[in-house]
This record gives structure tokens, C-alpha cells and sequence, in this order.
């Protein structure tokens, strides 16, 4: 069977100097520290959640973003809290990035009554509908097809927002794809694509079951702006994030980005790794965007071994102290299994 | 006999009826080396390479579209949805196209294809993840709707469903998949459209299908402690309805009590009653006719509440209590 390789060069510049690019972008140093923060929570929210469901504790599945944290930090940096967000399963980070109190992201986990969707959702479909945060789906792709709506209400209502809508490689190839991005092209819609390009979708090697990749190029057939670019450079991730965000406010229309990067553990809790090999995730792992943004921000003086031991102590204590809440909390009363339910 | 998997059972129907007719062939997705999202097809591409088992990206519409277009033109595909809730993005290709064809083109074409989607709660997978759409399937006029209990009935009724010249919706309930049974070595079918009692009683009939047979019969051992005898009818098909075999158990026990885990409204319940109603065995009734389904609800997540939205062994002795007491 013919595959066709990644063969594009990235759109960004590899993040070297954490300084200068920090200028060039307008990025203060907490803002730095920010994204490094939210790297390590998330890190540490979803190791946890694999304990708790280790313990039998988590119900179900979860799809875990280790590897991917970049992604979310550098587009929560540039997100604003009254854009929308349109987010997929493998959505943790963007979650947290998003500033959602993870006190009720763990309890949502635990399935408990004060859990984002009050424990009828679970992990992947925490939503934060007053936050804007439109929820997770587990309909791969659907959420492309919502997106264009959220666009056409933003332009009738005459606001400054955007929808963000995430996806993976895997989404992308579903009919949605084009029909969302066409008519956010069509009508100039202020709609962000992020496609999360994690190399799988499941099983799926991404270039087994495409036709063509990057889809980057696919957006471009369809008169959107696309980029391609490395998802594990943080930097890099925000410079294109935020230059899509402007670009879709000021009216000239749908951005698509697609990041490129990789899903270190196995798609659900169920998976194997059969359709893989332990070499190209060793490699993976070397490119580890949390110690690579660490090296990056050592190298140039932002921050020090002291604060990075800190920040690790700080969010252990954020996640531990989730874990308290969540266990703490009251399950849903059973009587109220029909509440919401009007037809 | 050996003792196999309901998963097992599917899997030996596959690969069996692949090596014995080349137009059958799989499709869906992960259905290679990772085995299906349910283990169910593992090892089949080893034996049947890329040729026989068709890995798909994630395009449910064209998965059940393209199966559609083979079976018009002489292949037997079966393909597989990961879950029965994703026939959501399959529906056109479902109601429009593959139930369509044979009719609308004046008997010309027939669309030999089995569509295998894993249905039901109990996994903790909420409401986007854990349905039994049954019912949606069984309106449309030109789909052919099966959803087994057992290991054994589960391999007759793929093999039929493989060979029938219709759609065939295949469901599988998750929490079966590992729940064993006997099944002979060797090649047999079950017809499509033929009921099988699962255990004879005089008091009350059930009629139910597929984890919920289980639970009835469990609840069938608690009750008849108390002198209560309950006969279990299992459909095996529900499109086709095999009418008869329900209308003879409820001349024999004057009771029916229908379950299934599928939501109460304009569930296949109803469908059974008004069967029974419309039936000579309408007058030998004894009770109303009573259901116990799902509630009407998306599934959620808690374990609790998803336990609490479709019915569970307590339930069913609850309502054959209820029934047989004259409680009604
Ligand atoms: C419509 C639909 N088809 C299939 C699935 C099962 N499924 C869940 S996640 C997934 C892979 C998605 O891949 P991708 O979009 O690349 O996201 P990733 O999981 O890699 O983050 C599949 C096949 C689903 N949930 N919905």
C-alpha cells in the first residue's frame, strides 16, 4: 500500500533563543513561565488520572495528551477567555490552558456531582459552557461541523471573538472536514482550525490513511490559510496561534494551523502499541516538549533549577490538592438521573 | 462442545465464511493490527492481507457507502462501525441508500452487506458511546436488524447474515464479548427471522435480547424460588420479527413483559405489544402487558446513575412480581 510521507518543511523557525523570540513575540517572562506551568500541570493532571484509573477509580477510558502539551500551552497564551473553544477527546491541555479549574476537571474524572458536567460527561466531554468552553467530543470530528455555526452567530452578533475548534490528523479525514472549512471560507467566518497532527488516529498511521499531508494543504484548496508547523515548540505554536487569531478578528476570514507532534502513550486506555514501533516512540520521547521548553528557558537565564523544582512541588500540590476535592465530593443523586431531560 | 467468547464466536464467523467465499471482505477502522476496537477481527489481516481487510481512515459515511457499492456489484462486505453510535454519521448511506436500492430499482439490485456496530451501556463511556439505537434501524423498511445473546446464536446468524442478499445490521453488546457459550466445531446457521426460547415457563413470558436475556434469566432463578415460572423468549432478529414464537408463549402464560436496554420511547417494546394485541393471543391475556427499558436519558458517565438508566436484574424481578401478583 502506497504511503505518502510528511515531506513539508515546517512554516515556523525553530525556537533557539528564548529571549529574542520572546521579544519578537511580545511575550513578558511570566507569560514565558505561564506555558511552562501549564505544560507541568497538565503533565501531572493526566499522570494522575492514570493512577485514579489505575485504582479503579476512573470509569471508562480517557485519551491522555502526554507529549502534546505544547500545543495547548502555546494556544491558550494565545487564545482570549471570550473566544470559544471547540475541543476534541485528547483535550486535557487545551482544558487547562483554558484557565478551567482543575479541582472540577478531576471530579468530572471521578464522575462526582461538582465535576464540570456535574458527572454525566467524564473526560471526554468536560465543557465549561459559561467559560465558553462548548465541550469535548467523542463524535471524532463533529465539532468541525459546530464550529461554523459559532462563527456565523459571532459575525451576526457583531462580536470580537473567535471560534477555536481542535481536531486531530485522524478528523481530518473525515467529510466534515470539508464541508466545515468551505463554508467558513465561503463566508469569511471567524473560525481558528487546529489540527493536532499526532501521527495517529488510533491505529492509524497518519500516512496510511491519507491521501495527502500535510492537511495543511488540503485548507489551502479549500482558500484558507494554512500552516504546518512544529507542535512541540511552544514558542512557535503561540506565534501562529496568535497571528491566526488576529488575522481571523479582523474579519479577513478562517486560519487553519495544523501542528505537528506526537502521542507518547497509547490512544485509550485499551490500546497495546501493536501498530508501532518502541524505537519510534523512544525517539518521540526525546523530543519531549516539556524538557525542551526547560532546556530552552534554562538556557537563557528566564528561569532557574530552583524555580523549575518549585514549579514541579507547586503543581503536585494542585493536583494532589484536585484529587482531595474530587474525593471529597458527593456523587450525583441517583433520583436526579432524568434532570435536564425534557423530551 | 468447546466453550468460546462471543467475540470469538464473531470472529470465527469472519474469518470462516472469508476463507470459504472470496467475495466476502472487511472493512472499518483499526480493524488491522490493532484488532478492532474490541479484539474482535484480530489476526485476519495476517491470514488475508491488505486485499480482504480494507482499514479505513475515519469516514463512517463512506465506510457504509462504499460497502453499499461493492455489494451492488457482487462483494459481501462486512463492515464494522466502532460503535453503534457513530451510524449517526452513517445515516444516509443507512436509510437512503443500502435499505433503498433493491426496491427502488425495481428488484435489479440487491446490497448483500452486514453492518456489525457494537452497542450498549455498562463501560463508562457516557452518551455519545453507550447506545442501543435498534429501534431507528428496525423502522426503516429495507434493513434487516439482528442482535444475538449467546456465542452459539451469535456465529449461526453472522454466517446467515454474510450469505443473506440484504443489509443486515449486526449488533453486538460490549459487555458480552467476553461472556462464553458453547459452540460447535464446524459450519452452521441460524436462520434470520426465527426466535429461540431460552428457558420455558407458564406464568409470564419475556421477551428480550441480548445482555438483557441474561439478566432475565438470572432473574428467572430468583423468582421461580418463590413458584413464579417464567418462559424467556430471545427475537435473535428483530427484523424480521418472528411474531410467532411471542404470541404462542403469551397463549401459553397469559403474561408478557418486554425488556430491553434501549430507551422506553418508541422503543421495539411497543412494536411487541401491539404485535401481541393484534394477535389471537390478545384474548388469553391474563395482565396488561407491561415494558422495562431504558429510561429515557443520554447515558451518562457516573457509574451510578449509567447503572440506574437501563434496567438491571432487581428491576426484572420487581415487574415479574409486580405482573404475576396481579399488582396491575
Ligand atoms: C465518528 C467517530 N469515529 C470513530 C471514533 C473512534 N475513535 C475515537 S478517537 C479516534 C482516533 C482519532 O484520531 P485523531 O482525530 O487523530 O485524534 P487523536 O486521538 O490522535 O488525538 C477514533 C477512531 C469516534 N469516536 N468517532
Amino acid at each position: 500500500m502506497g504511503t505518502k510521507k510528511i515531506r513539508a518543511e515546517y512554516d515556523n523557525e525553530e525556537t533557539t533563543d528564548v529571549f529574542q523570540k520572546a521579544e519578537a513575540l511580545g511575550l513578558s517572562k511570566p507569560d514565558l513561565v505561564w506555558m511552562y506551568e501549564v505544560m507541568v500541570e497538565t503533565r501531572h493532571f493526566e499522570e494522575m488520572a492514570t493512577t485514579l484509573y489505575g485504582l479503579g477509580k476512573v470509569h471508562g477510558t480517557m485519551h491522555l495528551s502526554i507529549g502534546q502539551e505544547a500545543v495547548a500551552a502555546g494556544t491558550g497564551l494565545a487564545r482570549k477567555a471570550s473566544d470559544y473553544l471547540l475541543n476534541h477527546h485528547r483535550g486535557h491541555g487545551h482544558f487547562i490552558a483554558s484557565g478551567a479549574d482543575v479541582n472540577k476537571m478531576m471530579a468530572e474524572f471521578l464522575g462526582k456531582d461538582t465535576g464540570f458536567c456535574r458527572g454525566r460527561g467524564g473526560s471526554m466531554h468536560i465543557a465549561d459552557v459559561s467559560a465558553n468552553i462548548l465541550g469535548a467530543q467523542g463524535i471524532v470530528g463533529a465539532q468541525m461541523g459546530i464550529a461554523p455555526g459559532v462563527g456565523m452567530a459571532i459575525k451576526m452578533k457583531k462580536t470580537d471573538q473567535i471560534a477555536l475548534v481542535i481536531f486531530g490528523d485522524g478528523a481530518a479525514n473525515r467529510g466534515v472536514f470539508q464541508e466545515s472549512l468551505n463554508m467558513s471560507s465561503i463566508w469569511d467566518l471567524p473560525v481558528v482550525y487546529l489540527c493536532e497532527n499526532n501521527h495517529y488516529g488510533m491505529s492509524a498511521e497518519v500516512e496510511r490513511v491519507s491521501g495527502k499531508v500535510p492537511f495543511r494543504d488540503r485548507a489551502e484548496a479549500l482558500g484558507v490559510p494554512g500552516y504546518f508547523i512544529d507542535g512541540n515548540d511552544v514558542l512557535a505554536v503561540y506565534e501562529f496561534m496568535k497571528n491566526a487569531f488576529d488575522h481571523a478578528r479582523s474579519g479577513a476570514g478562517p486560519v487553519f494551523v495544523e501542528t505537528e507532534t506526537y502521542r507518547i502513550l497509547g490512544h485509550s486506555k485499551s490500546d497495546r502499541n501493536l501498530y508501532r514501533s518502541k524505537e519510534e516512540i523512544n525517539n518521540w520521547k526525546e523530543k519531549d516538549p516539556i524538557q525542551r521548553f526547560k532546556k530552552l528557558l534554562l538556557e537563557g537565564d528566564v528561569i532557574t533549577e530552583d524555580q523549575i523544582e518549585d514549579i514541579e512541588k507547586k503543581m503536585t500540590k494542585v493536583i494532589d490538592d484536585a484529587v482531595t476535592f474530587a474525593e471529597n465530593s458527593p456523587e450525583p443523586n441517583i433520583e436526579d438521573v432524568t434532570e435536564y431531560v425534557y423530551a | 462442545m468447546p466453550e468460546i467468547t462471543l467475540r470469538q464466536a464473531i470472529h470465527d464467523a469472519i474469518i470462516e465464511e472469508m476463507r470459504r467465499d472470496s467475495t466476502v471482505f472487511i472493512m472499518g477502522e483499526d480493524i488491522g493490527a490493532y484488532g478492532g476496537a474490541f479484539g474482535v477481527t484480530a489476526g485476519i489481516l495476517e491470514e488475508f492481507g491488505t486485499e480482504r481487510v480494507w482499514e479505513t481512515p475515519i469516514s463512517e459515511e463512506t465506510i457504509v457507502d462504499s460497502a453499499v457499492g461493492a455489494a451492488m456489484v457482487g462483494m459481501r462486505p462486512v463492515a464494522e462501525l466502532m460503535f453503534m453510535d457513530f451510524m449517526g454519521v452513517a445515516m444516509d448511506p443507512l436509510i437512503n441508500q443500502a435499505a433503498k436500492a433493491r426496491y427502488m430499482f425495481g428488484g435489479k439490485a440487491t446490497i448483500p452487506m452486514v453492518l456489525r456496530m457494537p452497542n450498549g451501556s455498562g463501560t463508562g463511556a457516557a452518551a455519545q458511546h453507550s447506545q442501543s439505537l435498534e429501534t431507528i434501524l428496525m423502522h426503516i423498511p429495507g434493513l434487516k436488524v439482528v442482535a444475538p445473546s449467546t456465542p452459539y446464536d451469535a456465529k449461526g446468524l453472522l454466517l446467515s447474515a454474510i450469505r443473506d442478499p440484504n443489509p443486515v445490521c449486526f449488533l453486538e453488546h460490549k459487555l458480552l464479548y467476553k461472556s462464553k457459550g458453547e459452540v460447535p466445531d464446524g459450519e452452521y446457521t441460524i436462520p434470520l427471522g426465527v426466535a429461540d426460547v431460552k428457558r420455558e415457563g407458564t406464568d409470564l413470558t419475556i421477551v428480550t435480547s441480548e445482555i438483557m436475556v441474561h439478566k432475565s434469566l438470572s432473574a428467572a432463578e430468583e423468582v421461580i424460588k418463590e413458584g413464579i415460572s417464567v418462559e424467556i423468549i430471545d427475537p435473535r432478529t428483530l427484523q424480521p420479527l418472528d411474531v410467532d414464537t411471542i404470541t404462542q408463549s403469551v397463549m401459553k402464560t397469559g403474561r408478557l413483559l418486554v425488556v430491553h436496554e434501549a430507551v422506553k420511547t418508541a422503543g421495539w417494546a411497543g412494536e411487541i405489544m401491539a404485535s401481541v394485541s393484534e394477535s389471537p393471543a390478545w384474548d388469553y391475556l391474563d395482565a396488561p402487558m407491561r415494558r422495562l427499558a431504558g429510561l429515557d436519558v443520554p447515558i451518562p458517565y457516573n457509574r451510578l446513575l449509567e447503572r440506574a438508566s437501563v434496567p438491571q436484574e432487581e428491576d426484572i424481578i420487581r415487574e415479574i412480581r409486580a405482573i404475576v401478583n396481579n399488582q396491575y
